[in-house]
């Protein structure tokens, strides 16, 4: 690692200051990617920003039939969160999925947004039921926060305090990962709303994308079969050592069927 | 340099440290603390697992600064008063090691699995052993000690 300062402020402003005068300081979530892409000197930050000493971040509530995920709550609380398990069953499947338990245990939902890995859980669910990533200067709906290969809408100095998540009539998340890892080669999560169908793929392309073709088709006939023969264009897919982007595109047909059935 | 303080096994530590120290350097090279290993250095194998406030986390994968004001449990303070552990003892009753080199990690992962569910079955167990591995026993006798211990702590 290259040298850093570190701070841990106690306060969204506080961190916000050290940001907003220092444009190579970085924000620390929980670390499980920050801190590998630091050792392998990929990322050099002169400061590091810990968010873990502010409380307002951390925890999982419902409000005017929301529920608001704080940026700092690691995944093992999403998964396990009793309100989250009742009211949106594919989110806290999803959070459960994310690596292993102990990155779910430090692993934080804002580090993950932020970061945008195109191979990374949560932005299917944001994307996925449409949820709003509320931030310390306003608030951005999730279909305009992705916007390409580890891109976001976030400003400089913008940090995320907490993701506002509108309750589905029913969603689901299926996952085809890698075995080592455990990263999204393809994931679909799909979810049955008060406005209609919507289906988010993550790991497929360069950023998590929606397929209107199959949210029309799940709007008149909400079934695997009714997209069965939907099938999307390979043209900018991810092509690695795990799969071609030929195979991903095969896979979104075949693990956005596994979300509607598992939706039920 | 910053100073560091924390608790380790219930004794209160405080260093000044480089803040690029991860909390794993810290327990080995520090407090020489060496039961928790360093294997691949990347947050894959986890022979560095040891709890943080009570939940088992990647010591390679986290500053020492992260750890200021935490509660901090290695393998070395699992025995009480010369006596092992329950799962301590299942794995050498139940031969869940060879070269020992994943144990220490294998151990203190299986710990926080058995806090949270008392009764695992073997297909929970080798799930939650996804960020553990071990090149040696092929897991099946670690799959079987975790289950006799969770029986032993049950009570």
């Amino acid at each position: 690692m290259y040298q850093f300062d570190y701070h841990r402020p106690t306060s969204l402003d506080e961190a916000a200051q050290i940001l907003s005068q220092d444009d190579e300081a970085s924000l620390l979530a929980g670390g499980q990617t920050l801190l590998p892409t630091m050792k392998q000197r990929l990322a050099a930050p002169s400061q590091l920003v810990d968010l873990s000493g502010i409380a307002e971040l951390k925890g999982v509530r419902e409000d005017s039939g929301q529920i608001i995920v704080g940026a700092m709550t690691p995944h093992d609380t999403v998964a396990n969160d009793k309100t989250v398990q009742a009211k949106i069953p594919g989110l806290a499947h999803l959070a459960g999925e994310i690596g292993d338990p102990q990155v779910r245990n430090r692993g934080t939902i804002g580090g993950s947004l932020a970061n945008n890995d195109p191979a990374s859980d949560y932005p299917g669910a944001v994307l996925g039921l449409g949820a709003t990533v509320r931030t310390n200067k306003r608030e951005i709906p999730a279909d305009d926060f992705f916007l390409g290969l580890f891109e976001t809408a976030l400003d400089e100095g913008e940090l995320i305090k907490e993701v506002a998540f509108p309750v589905p009539k029913k969603s689901a998340y299926a996952k085809f990962h890698n075995p080592a890892s455990r990263y999204a080669i393809v994931g679909a999560f799909v979810a049955s709303t008060e406005q209609g169908v919507r289906v988010a793929i993550t790991g497929a392309g360069p950023c998590v994308f929606r397929v209107p073709e199959m949210e029309q088709a799940l709007n008149s006939n909400w079934s695997a079969d009714a997209i069965k023969d939907i099938k999307v264009a390979a043209d900018d897919f991810n092509t690695d050592l795990h799969a071609s982007a030929d195979y991903r595109a095969h896979l979104v047909t075949v693990m956005a069927k596994r979300a509607v059935q598992a939706a039920g | 340099m910053p100073t560091v303080t924390m608790t380790v096994n219930g004794q209160q530590v405080s260093r000044d440290v480089d803040p690029r120290t991860l909390l794993v350097d810290f327990i080995r090279n520090e407090l020489h603390l060496t039961g928790t290993h360093v294997g691949c250095d990347t947050s894959q194998c986890g022979a560095c697992v040891v709890h943080v406030d009570g939940t088992s986390q990647k010591a390679c994968t986290m500053l020492a600064m992260q750890a200021d004001g935490c509660e901090v449990a290695t393998i070395e303070g699992l025995a009480k008063n010369g006596e092992l552990h329950p799962m301590q003892a299942a794995f050498k009753e139940h031969h869940g090691l060879q070269c020992g080199f994943c144990t220490p990690g294998m151990v203190m992962s299986a710990v926080d699995l058995v806090q949270r569910n008392p009764d695992p079955d073997e297909h929970e167990v080798r799930e939650w052993l996804e960020g553990n591995i071990c090149r040696c026993t092929g897991y099946h006798n670690i799959v079987k000690a975790i289950q006799h211990a969770a029986k032993e702590m049950r009570g």
